[in-house]
């Protein structure tokens, strides 16, 4: 019994940081059809946030709040990646839809950018050029009615850039007095869980470890909040109706091309929140987004792409098969096998091995059902 | 070609060119001062993965460059010298380790390379300087069983880290007498390593409980933790031979499982020096243990001297390691087989290096006839402030052996370059 929960356990651990990973790449890839090879990469700014924002809290002021700011760098990781999103969205990808190539070797290109972007820029003057852009974006909400009437468009939108620009360039100043954030380094940086978040519980004979709880809710939470927002807001229901028939939906006077920015976007945050999560396993530096992006596309296209149900089963279907293979379980369960099945298991009882095995899984799988688990259904416009 | 495409390819050419020139206009010397300069090569990753590690050896090769051109440069027969160097790339590409050691040797005719970190890249760049009898100087250590005529180690042979490690662990650690589990990265050094380890177990009386390997890239350590757990019930010593970031992962994930040095696991790990537990962050490593030839908590005047001189150059926060002391002690033993030789040439200084002794941060080392260094070796265990408590150290340098006498294929073996019946491997 205690082993049928340890097994379970770790496979839905194992599962959560790899649905975590792919659920932004599920709205991106599985509903818009965009191949972004820069999701990793949006994984990494998430991963880099939790880092400037637990330096942020190691301020004497913040001090005390210590242990709450995994929460606060989750709100901010979202929201850093989604604008980061919204940009490639607006700069590159909108020029390439309905060109798979080109946008694979264009976001490709971004993955690469941000990479030696996060090497060679400090996090100080990273954290003011992303102050700057949110400023910007939200300048036009921001600023009361009163004052947005009186202007003209033009004046109004260099006015607002330029003061995004000093608030830029004010959390940069700010955040340079921070040695740790001042400094551009390609070295790996730490991101230290809080305290709290250090041991594991006690759950009769199973040790619970809290990184791993925190994810797994996480990721519940975050499932719940995507389903609710696709299948119920407003928005939601325009994004589903765009991708089911884009031309249809633009004569009813859906903005599709909002829709593809905020599509684009909630993916990218996404993406951000995964990277919160990853930095509490691992270790967070330029090429971490490389580890995650293979898992995931093979995650979305085992699930079926564009159905967000098949991403979850395939996730936690993955996350099993790495614990019972890897672990050697068959042979916990039945110790009396036969021998020649004793060495089978054994042989592939190891990282390397049950990583290979699954792959193989996975081929043999697509083999049989091309369109993954949960084939979409009906008849599709491509867009 | 039109006009405006010619003068621009003109243009990009210029630029590129000067652009060069830039990156390999190195040293930073009083031209002058010396009779004549002597041109070395530094070979590191300065970009990729490795880079992290290796710009650390490059900072501190230069460092000891400018020291001894400050002391005065070398003096070959009368004549002064100072050292500039060139500076390549090698770029986490094991290839581009040995396309870069030709150019180095060929194009730059340099009498010596300092360079390599990853036995990959060694095993990459061994043809290259033996086709041309050119020299090598490396600084890691590691795995052993390779001995070339063209390669001077100055980093630590199993005998002088993971044997000595794995010998007190069994014996005199907290968890003495307990099994073992063995955790690497899925490539050559930490299979080779646990191969020794294993041997040099069974003939102590010890136990291996069990051994995995993670492949590189992958930081999911969650079905390694279950095998542990089921392995060693009650504690026990992990032998650690991950790389780079995967150490991060893995005392990240051991920690909130419960596989601390409260519990009764300890982990011994042979690539954690201090630059590494700067960046895991101490709390996660407190308690567990490491073997190194160098510590920076080492407390003697060389030592210190060599910390605060680095910090002076590159920062008051930097910290100093193992490999970062053998990169620095290859640069003064090279010119000290210089002086001795009288000579650049590679056979005469060849010739000259063995036998030669420094006074090193470690405390003194010797060259050996088998082109390894005599090292003394410590044990040390993780402190709060990031930094190791020296709790063994060998007498005095321990004698390194290239051939590793656990290892049933190169046991009864040694090398010896004094002697030409001898050579790389012959039946002590």
């Amino acid at each position: 019994m205690t082993l049928l929960f340890e097994s379970l356990f770790n496979g839905v651990a194992i599962g959560s940081v790899l649905l975590m990973a792919a659920l932004g790449l599920a709205v991106v890839f599985g509903l818009m059809g965009v191949i972004n090879l820069a999701h990793g990469e949006l994984i990494m700014l998430g991963a880099y946030t939790t880092y400037v924002v637990q330096n942020i809290f190691k301020l004497e002021a913040l001090k005390p709040c210590f242990g709450a700011y995994i929460f606060v760098a989750v709100l901010v990781a979202f929201m850093v990646s989604a604008i980061a999103g919204l940009v490639l969205e607006r700069s590159v990808i909108r020029r390439l839809y309905g060109r798979p190539l080109a946008t694979l070797l264009a976001t490709w290109g971004v993955s690469l950018i941000l990479q030696q972007f996060v090497r060679t820029t400090p996090m100080a003057y990273a954290s003011g050029l992303w102050m700057t852009l949110l400023l910007g974006l939200l300048m036009p909400v921001l600023l009361p009615q009163r004052i947005r009437a009186r202007f003209r468009a033009l004046h109004l939108r260099v006015a607002g850039w330029a003061l995004a620009l000093a608030g830029g360039i004010g959390t940069a100043a700010w955040l340079s007095g921070i040695s740790r954030l001042s400094r551009a380094s390609a070295r790996n940086v730490d991101v230290t869980a809080p305290k709290w978040m250090r041991g594991g519980i006690e759950l009769g004979s199973l040790n619970v470890p809290v990184p791993r709880l925190f994810i797994i809710c996480l990721t519940v939470v975050a499932v719940i909040a995507i389903y609710w927002f696709l299948n119920r807001s407003v928005w939601g229901i325009r994004i589903r109706a765009v991708t089911q028939n884009r031309e249809i939906s633009d004569c009813l006077g859906i903005p599709t091309q909002t829709v593809d920015a905020l599509t684009f976007g909630i993916g990218s945050g996404l993406a951000g929140v995964a990277g919160v999560a990853v930095s509490l396993l691992g270790s967070v530096g330029p090429n971490v987004g490389g580890d995650y992006i293979v898992g995931s596309f093979m995650v979305v296209v085992l699930g079926g792409v564009g159905k967000l149900v098949g991403t979850v089963v395939a996730s936690f279907g993955i996350g099993l098969l790495t614990d019972v293979i890897g672990a050697g379980r068959l042979l916990e369960v039945w110790p009396s096998m036969p021998p020649t099945c004793a060495a089978v298991v054994e042989f592939f009882a190891t990282t390397s091995m049950a990583k290979v095995l699954i792959f193989a899984l996975i081929v043999a799988f697509l083999q049989l059902r091309p369109a993954g688990l949960f084939p979409r259904k009906g008849r599709m416009v491509e867009a | 070609m039109t006009l405006t495409s010619k003068r621009f390819f003109g243009c990009a050419a210029t630029v590129t060119a000067s652009l060069a020139l830039l990156a390999c206009s190195g040293g930073d010397m009083g031209a002058g001062q010396f009779d004549d300069t002597v041109t070395v090569g530094l070979l590191h990753s300065l970009s990729g993965t490795m880079a992290i590690s290796e710009t650390t050896l490059v900072e501190v090769e230069k460092m000891a460059i400018k020291e001894i051109n400050e002391a005065g440069g070398i003096t070959v027969s009368g004549k002064t010298y100072g050292i500039d160097y060139i500076e390549e790339d090698g770029a986490s590409d094991w290839p581009t380790f040995a396309e870069k050691s030709k150019k180095l040797i060929d194009q730059d005719g340099v009498p010596v390379v300092f360079g390599g970190w990853t036995s990959a890249s060694r095993k990459a760049m061994l043809p290259v300087y033996e086709s041309k009898d050119a020299f090598l100087y490396y600084p890691i250590q590691y795995e052993g069983q390779e001995c070339s005529k063209n390669i001077f180690y100055t980093g630590a042979t199993p005998n002088q880290q993971s044997e000595p490690a794995t010998e007190y662990m069994y014996k005199r650690s907290p968890a003495a007498g307990k099994p073992f589990f063995l955790v690497g990265s899925d490539y050559v050094f930490p299979r080779t390593s646990n191969t020794i380890t294993k041997a040099q177990l069974r003939s102590l009386g010890g136990v291996v409980a069990g051994e995995d390997y993670l492949p590189l890239g992958n930081t999911e350590v969650a079905p390694i933790i279950s095998k542990i757990k089921k392995a060693l019930p009650d504690g026990g010593v992990i032998i650690n031979t991950l790389n780079g970031d995967q150490n991060v992962a893995f005392f990240k994930q051991i920690q909130s499982a419960g596989i601390t040095p409260q519990n009764g696991y300890y982990v011994m790990s042979y690539s954690i020096a201090e630059v590494e537990i700067d960046t895991i962050g101490p709390e996660y490593l407190a308690g567990h243990y490491a073997a190194w030839n160098y510590f920076m908590s080492i407390d003697s005047p060389a030592s210190r001297k060599f910390t605060e001189d680095f910090q002076a150059m590159y920062g008051s926060d930097r910290v100093t390691n193992d490999p970062m002391e053998s990169a620095y002690n290859m640069v003064y033993l090279w010119k000290a087989a210089v002086e001795k030789a009288g000579s650049f040439d590679d056979n005469e200084v060849r010739e000259a290096l063995i036998g030669v002794e420094f006074d090193a941060p470690q405390g003194p080392v010797k060259v050996m006839p088998n082109h390894h260094l005599s090292q003394t070796v410590r044990i040390g265990v993780v402190t709060d402030d990031g930094q190791f408590d020296i709790i063994e150290s060998t007498e005095g340098p321990v004698l390194p052996q290239a051939w590793n006498q656990f290892e049933p294929t190169s046991k009864g073996y040694a090398c010896d370059w004094t002697d030409s019946t001898k050579g790389a491997r012959y039946r002590l």
